[in-house]
C-alpha cells in the first residue's frame, strides 16, 4: 500500500506540477512526510544493512528516538555473540602489520627465505607452506621449464595419516562426509593432514571445511590469501550480523572515503591495521582525528606514495646517473580533492605543491616489512610554505603536516563537502542544499564532530521525507547483505558469498582508484548489474548460493505474505501481477515454489532500493 | 567485393559453423537498419584510465630535452620502435607497428582536454561527457553520437563492456552494460519472463528503463550465446580483462546484431613511482602497455576485412609531467596522445603540431602543451565515420576542427 501510495504520489506530482519540471517536483517531495510505519522502515533501510525478521517490531517497541540514540552510541549496544564467535578465528584482524607480514609472508619474503636471507617461520604449518613454496621457487629458478604446480613430497605421506576408506571419502565423499572427517582432526594431527594433502584436494576441501580449517588450507596454498580472506569475511559478517549497524555502515562509508587498495604493494598487509586503528575508532568521532589517523597510516602513506616524497633539492648536488629524488604530489592532491575540500573547494595547483612540501618526511619505517609511521627530518622541506593563504613558517618540521590538517579540517569547504557526501549516502543522490548547509553548520560549530553532524541530519524533516524514502539504489554490498538479512540466512562461508558482491561490480577492498566506490544510483543501475542481481536473487532464495544457507521453503506460497516477510512493505502492482502470472503458469505442471517467489521478490525493482 | 548476401553467408558459417543460419538471419534486419545493402559503421572508444604517460608511449626520442627531463625513466633512442625519425613507439607497442606500416594506425599527439584540471575524476568526467569544464552534462558524448534514426532500433546499438555502464555511454539513447556475453541472461525461463514483466511495468523511473533495455538485449543476444566464439585463424587474444572486453566487442560486431558504438577501458596508468623497470621493456607501465597493444592488435586482426567498417579510438584523461618526479615516476600533467585505426583512418602518420619540450614551451612550465582538442578527433570520427550530421548536439558549445584524419 505504502509503495503504491508513493508511486501514485510521484505520478500525481509530475502531473500536478507540469510547469515546474521534475526537479521542483522532487524538491517538494523532501517536504512530504512519512507515516509512522514508513519512518521505521526508512530508519532500518538507511541506518542498517536492511531489516531482518523481527527488526521492525523491535524498533517499534523501543521507539525510534531511543533506537537511533543507541545506534549513535554503538559502544552501548552489546555485540551479537554469534558475530563475535564468527570473527574469533580471523586472527590477522588483530595483528600489527609486522605480525601480518610474519604470519602471512609475501612471495618476495618467501623468495628471501628460499635464498637464506630471512629466517624460516616457527609455526609448523606455515613452515611447511613456506618450505613448499620456497622449494617451488628454487625449482623454477633452476629450471625455467619446471612445472610451477608441481608439489614437493610431503613430510608424512597421506597413507600414514588416513586409511583407504578415509582417503576415498576425502576424494569422493559427500560434502557432509568430508566435513565430518575433517572435523575429527585437531591440533598437530590436523596440521599434518593439511600438509600431506595434494594441492588439488586442498582446494576441493575448502567447501567442506570450518573457518579454522579453511584458513589453514589457504595458508598452505598461499599464505597471503589469508589476509584478504579475513578482511572480506569480517566485512560481510559484520554487515550481516552486527548489532551496531550504523557503526558498520559508517565504517564502510569512511573506509570508502579514505580508500586504499588491497592490491597495491604494502597495503596488502597494512589494511587490517588501517581499518582497525585508523578508521573504526573514529567513525563517529572527530573528523580531525580521523584525518590524522589516515594521514599517518602506512596504508595511506604507501597507497598515495607520500612515504617517498622528499624535498625537491635533496639530490641537487648529487653526481652520476642515480635518479634524483624529489616531491610526489599524489597524496597532497587527493587529500584536498577527495578527503577534505572537494575538487571545487578552492585550492590551486600551487597549493598542491605547497601541501606536498609540508608532508615531505611523513614516511614509513621499513615499508616492505610492516613498519610504522616515521617522520624523516632529513628529507623534509624546511622552507616557508603558503597553504590556502596561510603562512606556514620555515622550520616547522613534522608540525607542517599537522598545520595543513588543521587548516583543512576546519575549512568551510570541508564541512560542506563531508556533509554532502554523508547526505548522498544516507539521504538521496541530490540531497536538499538546505539540509547539507545545516549539517555543514554543525560540522563547523562542533569542530568536526561526526556524531553531531549525523544527529543534525537525522533530526531534519528532509531525512524523514518522501524525497528520501526508497530513494537510494542499494550498492552490490548492500544488496547482498540485505538479502541475506531479510532471508535470515546462515552464512557458512562469507568468502564464497563475497564472490557475489564482486560479480555485481564491487570487489571488497579492491577499488583501485582513490575515489572509492560511487555513492550514486547511476553507478549501480545498468543491464549487466541488474541481470546479475536477478540471478543472484533466484539462486539465493533457492539455496543455491555458495556460502550461505537459507530456508525459503518455510514460507507460504502467497506472494503478498512473502513480500511482507522480505520487503517489509507491500509489493508494487506490476511486481505482484507479474508474480501472480508466473504462479498461474507454473501450476500447470508443478506446485509453485515459495523459494522461487522469494527469489522473484528479492530480484524485484523494489528490493533494489532502500 | 562480395555481395552483402555472400558476405553474410560466409561469415555466418565462419562464426557459427554449419546449420546455425536461420535464427541468426532474423537479426540481419538490424545490421542493415534503414539503409539496405549497407552494414552499420561501428565506433569503438577505449579509455586508458589513470592518465597514461604519453611521453613514454609516443616517445619524442629526437628531442634532446626529453632525456634532460627524464634522466632515469626516458626510453632510450635505441629501444624505441622508430616511426618517423623523431618519434618512436615504446617497445611494448611493437605489436601495433604492422598497423602503422599498413597505414591503418594514426597517432594524434599533444592532444587532450583544454580544461586545466589535474584531477583524474574530473578530467575523466569531462572527457567522457565531451564537455570540458561543464559538470552538469548528464549524457556521455558517445551516447549523443548515435545517429538519429527512426524505426526499430537494435537493443544492442550501444554497448559498454564491463560491470558498469561507462559515463561515455550514458544518456538518452538506449545503452547497455555487458560483462560477459554468455552470462547476459536469466538462468531460469520463468524467472526471466516474470522479471521482464515486473521491470517493464514498474513505476520506478530509474529501474524501469534499464530493465526494459536489458530484456530487449537479452532476447537479441540469446542466439549468439549458444555458439562458442572462435577468433579468426591465427589470432590469439592475450589473457586479461581488457583483451576479453575487446573480444566481446569483436564477437558482437561479427554477429551483426546492430552494434554501432562500443566502449571499454583499461586501468593501471597512474604511474607516480617506479614506472620503468631495469630495462625499458620491464616494469609496471611496460607490462600494461604490452597488454594494451597486444589486445588492440588481436582485435584488429580478428576483425580482418570487417575493420573497414570499424574505427577504434583511444584516449586518456590527461598526460603526465614532462619531467620525472622524485620517485622515478611522473605526476599529473596536461596534453597526451590519442590513437585511431580502422575504417577510413589515414594512418602511418602523426597528426597535431608538436609543441616542444623547452621550459617556455611547456604548459605551466611543467607539462606537454596542448595543440589539438580531443573533440577535434572525436568530432571528425563521429561525423565522418558514424555519419552523425549534427555535431553541435554531440559537443555542445564547441565546433570541432577536423584534422583530415579520414581519407
Amino acid at each position: 500500500m505504502k509503495f503504491r501510495a508513493l508511486a501514485a504520489f510521484l505520478a500525481l506530482a509530475t502531473i500536478a506540477f507540469p510547469a515546474s519540471g521534475p526537479d521542483e517536483a522532487k524538491a517538494k517531495l523532501f517536504h512530504a512526510k512519512l507515516d509512522k510505519d514508513e519512518q521505521i522502515l526508512h530508519a532500518l533501510d538507511r541506518l542498517t544493512f536492511g531489516p531482518r525478521p523481527g527488526d521492525v517490531e523491535q524498533l517499534r517497541a523501543l521507539g525510534l528516538k531511543k533506537w537511533i540514540d543507541l545506534q549513535l552510541h554503538p559502544e552501548s549496544i552489546p555485540e551479537n555473540p554469534v558475530l563475535e564467535e564468527k570473527l574469533k578465528p580471523l586472527a590477522s584482524l588483530d595483528m600489527s602489520a609486522l605480525q601480518v607480514v610474519q604470519h602471512y609472508p609475501s612471495p618476495q619474503l618467501i623468495r628471501s627465505i628460499a635464498m637464506g636471507k630471512e629466517k624460516m617461520p616457527e609455526d609448523p604449518l606455515l613452515r611447511a607452506s613456506v618450505t613448499r613454496l620456497a622449494a617451488r621457487y628454487k625449482a623454477k629458478k633452476d629450471d625455467k621449464n619446471a612445472d610451477p604446480n608441481a608439489d614437493m613430497e610431503p613430510l608424512k605421506p597421506l597413507e600414514e595419516l588416513l586409511d583407504a576408506a578415509q582417503i576415498k571419502t576425502l576424494n569422493s565423499g559427500t560434502l557432509d562426509e568430508k566435513r565430518l572427517l575433517l572435523a575429527s582432526f585437531q591440533g598437530e594431527q590436523l596440521d599434518d593432514l593439511i600438509i600431506a594433502l595434494p594441492p588439488k584436494l586442498r582446494g576441493q576441501l575448502v567447501n567442506a571445511a570450518s573457518t579454522e580449517v579453511r584458513r589453514k588450507l589457504l595458508l598452505m596454498q598461499n599464505p597471503q590469501a589469508v589476509i584478504s580472506y579475513d578482511l572480506v569475511v569480517s566485512k560481510l559478517e559484520r554487515a550481516i550480523y552486527s548489532n551496531r549497524q550504523l557503526a558498520e555502515e559508517l565504517d564502510d562509508f569512511w573506509f570508502n572515503h579514505f580508500n586504499v587498495n588491497y592490491d597495491k604493494g604494502a597495503d596488502r598487509f597494512e589494511i587490517p591495521t588501517y581499518e582497525r586503528e585508523s578508521i573504526r575508532p573514529y567513525v563517529l568521532g572527530r573528523f580531525r582525528d580521523l584525518l590524522e589517523a589516515t594521514a599517518k597510516s602506512p596504508a595511506m602513506l604507501f597507497y598515495l606514495d607520500n612515504f617517498q616524497s622528499v624535498r625537491p633539492d635533496i639530490d641537487a648536488k648529487a653526481k652520476g646517473n642515480r635518479p634524483k629524488r624529489g616531491l610526489n604530489e599524489n597524496y597532497a592532491r587527493e587529500l584536498m580533492e577527495l578527503h577534505t575540500l572537494g575538487v571545487n573547494g578552492g585550492y590551486t595547483q600551487h597549493d598542491v605543491i605547497e601541501v606536498a612540501r609540508c608532508f615531505t618526511g611523513w614516511s614509513i619505517e621499513e615499508p616492505r616489512k610492516g613498519g610504522g609511521f616515521i617522520y624523516k627530518d632529513k628529507v623534509h622541506d624546511k622552507g616557508e610554505k603558503i597553504v590556502l593563504g596561510h603562512v606556514i613558517p620555515a622550520g616547522g618540521g613534522e608540525n607542517d603536516g599537522e598545520r595543513v590538517l588543521d587548516i583543512l579540517a576546519a575549512h568551510p569547504s570541508t564541512a560542506r563537502f563531508i556533509s554532502r557526501q554523508l547526505a548522498q549516502r544516507f539521504v538521496a543522490d541530490n540531497p536538499p542544499p538546505a539540509l547539507v548547509e545545516k549539517m555543514a553548520k554543525t560540522f563547523l560549530e562542533k569542530r568536526g564532530d561526526i556524531r553531531e553532524v549525523m544527529k543534525t541530519m537525522l533530526s531534519q524533516k528532509e531525512f524523514w521525507s518522501q524525497g528520501a524514502y526508497q530513494a537510494k539504489v542499494k550498492t552490490p554490498f548492500e544488496m547482498v547483505a540485505s538479502s541475506v538479512r531479510a532471508l535470515n540466512g546462515d552464512v557458512t562461508d562469507a568468502f564464497a558469498l563475497s564472490n557475489q558482491v564482486s560479480n555485481l561490480g564491487e570487489p571488497l577492498y579492491r577499488k583501485l582508484e582513490p575515489t572509492g566506490y560511487s555513492n550514486l544510483n547511476a553507478e549501480w543501475v545498468n543491464s549487466a548489474a541488474l541481470l546479475g542481481r536477478m540471478n543472484f536473487a533466484l539462486a539465493l532464495a533457492q539455496n543455491k548460493v555458495a556460502g550461505v544457507k537459507v530456508d525459503a521453503a518455510r514460507f507460504s506460497t502467497d506472494p503478498k505474505e512473502i513480500a511482507r516477510i522480505l520487503l517489509f512493505r507491500d509489493l508494487s502492482v506490476p511486481t505482484q501481477t507479474a508474480i501472480a502470472k508466473a504462479l498461474d503458469e507454473q501450476q500447470k505442471d508443478k506446485a509453485p515454489s515459495p523459494a522461487m517467489v522469494a527469489g522473484l521478490v528479492i530480484g524485484s525493482p523494489e528490493f533494489q532500493r532502500r | 567485393m562480395t555481395t552483402r548476401r555472400g558476405f553474410m553467408k560466409g561469415s555466418a558459417l565462419a562464426i557459427f559453423g554449419v546449420g546455425a543460419a536461420p535464427a541468426w538471419l532474423s537479426r540481419s534486419v538490424y545490421a542493415s537498419g534503414l539503409t539496405p545493402g549497407k552494414r552499420k559503421k561501428v565506433l569503438v572508444a577505449v579509455f586508458q584510465r589513470g592518465a597514461v604517460d604519453g611521453l613514454n608511449v609516443i616517445v619524442p626520442y629526437g628531442e634532446k630535452r626529453y632525456y634532460d627531463l627524464r634522466p632515469s625513466i626516458g626510453i632510450p633512442a635505441n629501444a624505441v620502435v622508430n616511426l618517423d625519425g623523431f618519434f618512436g613507439l615504446h617497445p611494448s607497442l611493437a605489436p601495433l607497428k604492422p598497423m602503422w606500416d599498413s597505414h591503418s594506425l594514426a597517432i594524434v599527439d599533444a592532444v587532450g582536454s583544454p580544461d586545466p584540471t589535474r584531477s583524474h575524476f574530473d578530467a575523466q568526467d569531462y572527457m567522457e561527457s565531451g564537455t570540458p569544464g561543464l559538470k552538469a552534462t548528464t549524457a556521455g558524448w558517445l551516447n549523443r553520437a548515435l545517429p538519429n534514426e527512426t524505426g526499430k532500433l537494435s537493443p544492442v546499438r550501444a554497448v559498454s563492456v564491463g560491470s558498469n555502464l561507462a559515463r561515455t555511454l550514458r544518456g538518452p539513447n538506449n545503452a547497455i552494460a555487458v560483462g560477459n556475453l554468455n552470462d547476459f541472461q536469466i538462468q531460469n525461463a520463468v524467472g526471466s519472463a516474470t522479471f521482464e514483466s515486473m521491470y517493464e511495468n514498474s513505476l520506478d523511473t530509474t529501474l524501469h528503463g534499464t530493465g526494459r533495455e536489458t530484456f530487449d538485449a537479452v532476447k537479441m543476444l540469446q542466439s549468439i550465446q549458444k555458439q562458442t566464439y572462435t577468433p579468426a585463424a591465427g589470432v590469439e587474444y592475450p589473457k586479461g580483462k581488457f583483451s576479453q572486453s575487446l573480444q566481446q566487442i569483436a564477437r558482437l560486431i561479427k554477429a551483426e546484431v546492430g552494434l554501432e558504438v562500443a566502449f571499454t577501458d583499461i586501468g593501471g596508468w597512474d604511474t607516480h613511482v617506479n614506472q620503468v623497470g631495469g630495462q625499458p621493456v620491464d616494469g609496471q607501465m611496460a607490462n600494461t602497455l604490452k597488454d594494451f597493444a597486444q589486445s588492440l592488435a588481436a582485435f584488429y586482426r580478428d576483425l580482418g576485412d570487417r575493420m573497414s567498417d570499424v574505427t577504434v579510438v583511444t584516449m586518456s584523461e590527461f598526460g603526465r609531467t614532462a619531467h620525472e618526479n622524485g620517485n622515478r615516476g611522473t605526476d599529473h600533467g596536461h596534453a597526451n596522445y590519442m590513437l585511431a585505426f580502422g575504417g577510413a583512418v589515414r594512418g602511418g602518420k602523426i597528426y597535431g603540431e608538436w609543441p616542444g619540450l623547452a621550459e617556455d614551451q611547456l604548459y605551466e612550465g611543467r607539462d606537454l602543451a596542448l595543440t589539438t582538442d580531443f573533440r577535434d578527433v572525436l568530432g571528425e570520427l563521429v561525423a565522418g565515420h558514424l555519419g552523425k550530421r549534427n555535431l553541435g548536439a554531440v559537443f555542445p558549445g564547441y565546433q570541432p576542427k577536423f584534422r583530415n584524419l579520414l581519407g
